[in-house]
């Protein structure tokens, strides 16, 4: 056997088809990955484009000199900061809601005995399987009925009632604390709302983080909720005002400034992943459904 | 002097067994109750109250204006009647039935392609997650840039290969597999779902089976597929509770056109909610589908014995 491996050319040996493995894996991966980034490309390429060169074909891959006036022209033309201010007002108090909300909540349901609980958290964790379509329209009326239509508030209150995903991440957290450091505390006087807020949040940091990035770019990306409360344009979203983009004579037919204010809308939660990377694979590894 | 009190605690404890736990017990149990409080109200607020009002919602007319009367079954009768309706099935039929298992299928290679051990794979690892996190209202208008039918990267490159690329978004034929493609572009977060049970699976399962001879195939079959088929359980789950409600790319991108080919559901009833005010309708509308998703994950979790490999199965053998 020994003699006859050696006599062999070097890609039938085992080395050999692993490196020829790796590199085909290699060369996948790459192709594929051009595939994902070619969008982004086209986008950015649209985006420093004269006027002129929009239409063109075959197209302008890489425009000179690049227009970067146009970014400044997109965001002007229509009250783009107004948009982005009110995108920050929910995302924030959304992300603000939803950490003390869940983490509130998830605290109960991993710490505290009384009867029932489990039942109530099996209920919470079946909403997660709960198509959106079916709470749509009554959660409207209800809110139609507040007189809250065309405000932030259908946007941002439901956060304070918690979400089952996070209650049930935070609550996974919770379980492998070991309990002495809460007893300790007990010891000392201390009420266990006063553990939760001095022991359980400082403790729970990294996966309040992995819930915090996952609202903000579920609430920054969300289209539907917005689209559907807010009717003056003055409170629209960045999502909404750019789906109205397409129509708008001020900006749709222009491609270029269209690409532009995508380009900027992409931004932000571009920036979050690239700088909290870690916190998103976290949230899936935590979320307890490895084999 | 710390220890004292203590000590004189649980003495009192100790002489009054029967009060002191039943007392700090429902002490407990109130605390208990207000740590839940937000998320049992907002189960009754958001979710129970709503699901059962949409219920009863369905069975009136209802446009706001005019208190809601009761017309009973009519408005799932007027379902089967419309055409639109029949239009719109059909359309989140094929999308669900082509884009899951496309998906479940692509995101599990992409993932065994991702746990491959080499230099820069954390780089690809980001790179094919990237559009889960940037998905939205921006990105759809990028695709429909990119589907334009004369200026469009997509055609462009195609006719680079000597295609000549269809109108895509302006074509009834079309403009379905166009939003079939933009879901695959958004796989990274069903990847990253396989990836992480991947990378649970011990790695001398594989070690065994080399000793034993068997090829890469052959390994990927007997072991990966089994062991990994709880996450495929999982994701095929939400991938249809998923499908049945795309909304941002249908209503962006071709907002149900040309000519209804992309008429989803979640299009079909927001345009009767939220532009006609058929409410009544709209309700029987959200709970056709939940209805569907329910079976639908019935039928899923009801067949997963035979496909589905647990852990627990193992070490009873």
């Amino acid at each position: 056997m020994t003699t006859r491996q050696r006599t062999l050319p070097f890609w039938r040996t085992r080395r050999g088809q692993d490196r020829a493995f790796t590199a085909f894996v290699f060369v996948l991966l790459c192709a594929g990955a051009l595939l994902i980034l070619l969008p982004f490309f086209w986008m950015l390429s649209t985006a420093l484009k004269a006027p002129e060169q929009v239409y063109l074909s075959p197209p302008v891959w890489i425009p000179i000199p690049p227009q970067f006036s146009n970014f400044w022209e997109a965001l002007t033309r229509v009250p783009f900061h107004v948009y982005a201010l009110n995108t920050a007002i929910i995302v924030s108090l959304v992300m603000v809601g939803t950490l003390l909300s869940c983490s509130f909540a998830a605290y109960g349901f991993a710490r505290l005995n009384a009867p029932g609980k489990n039942l109530i958290f099996m209920l919470v964790l079946a909403t997660l399987m709960l198509p959106g379509a079916v709470t749509l329209v009554p959660t409207y009326l209800m809110f139609n009925a507040v007189g809250w239509v065309n405000t932030f508030l259908p946007l941002i209150v439901p956060s304070f009632f918690g979400s089952a995903f996070n209650i049930f991440l935070l609550r996974q957290f919770y379980m492998t604390i070991p309990a002495e450091l809460e007893e300790a505390a007990k010891i000392d006087g201390a009420s266990v709302y006063r553990i939760w807020w001095s022991i359980m949040l400082p403790l729970s940091q990294p996966v309040l983080a992995t819930v915090a990035v996952f609202t903000f770019v579920a609430t920054y990306n969300d289209f539907l909720m917005p689209l559907i409360y807010l009717a003056d344009e003055e409170k629209y979203t960045i999502a909404v005002a750019l789906s109205f983009f397409q129509g708008s004579p001020r900006i749709g037919p222009q491609m270029h400034l269209m690409m532009a204010a995508v380009t900027v809308s992409i931004l932000p939660p571009l920036a979050l992943f690239l700088a909290a990377q870690r916190y998103f694979v976290r949230g899936i590894v935590m979320s307890g459904i490895k084999g | 002097m710390q220890t004292h009190p203590t000590a004189g605690g649980a003495v009192v404890a100790e002489t009054a067994p029967a009060q002191r736990p039943s007392r700090r017990w429902t002490r407990d149990a109130l605390h208990g109750y207000v740590f839940m409080a937000p998320a049992i109200l907002g189960l009754l607020l958001f979710t129970l109250g709503p699901v059962l009002a949409s219920l009863w919602l369905s069975f009136t007319e209802y446009n706001i204006l005019t208190p809601p009367q009761w017309i009973g079954l009519e408005n799932y009768a007027r379902m089967f009647r419309e055409r639109l309706f029949w239009q719109a099935l059909k359309v989140s039929t094929i999308y669900s039935v082509v884009s899951v298992p496309l998906g479940l299928v692509l995101s599990l290679g992409l993932a065994v392609l991702l746990n491959h051990g080499m230099r820069g794979i954390l780089f690809f690892r980001s790179v094919y997650y990237m559009p889960t996190v940037i998905s939205g209202v921006g990105v759809a208008m990028l695709w429909r840039w990119l589907f334009n039918a004369e200026f469009g990267v997509i055609n462009v490159l195609l006719s680079k290969v000597g295609i000549q690329g269809p109108a895509w978004l302006l074509d009834e034929n079309w403009a379905l597999p166009a939003l079939i493609i933009t879901s695959v572009w958004g796989l990274g977060g069903t990847t990253l779902i396989f990836l992480a049970g991947l990378q649970g699976i011990p790695q001398e399962l594989y070690e065994a089976a080399e000793i034993d001879g068997a090829g890469r195939w052959s390994q990927f079959r007997n072991i990966t597929l089994p062991l990994i088929s709880n996450v495929t359980f999982f994701n095929l789950v939400l991938g249809i509770i998923g499908a049945l409600q795309v909304f941002t790319d249908a209503f962006v991108i071709t907002r149900g056109g040309p000519n209804h080919a992309t008429l989803f559901l979640s299009v079909y009833l927001y345009q009767h909610a939220f532009q006609y005010l058929n409410m009544g309708y709209a309700a029987a509308i959200a709970w056709f589908i939940f209805i569907v998703v329910m079976l639908l994950t019935l039928l899923v979790f009801k067949s997963s014995p035979l496909w589905v490999y647990y852990e627990n199965e193992r070490q009873g053998r």
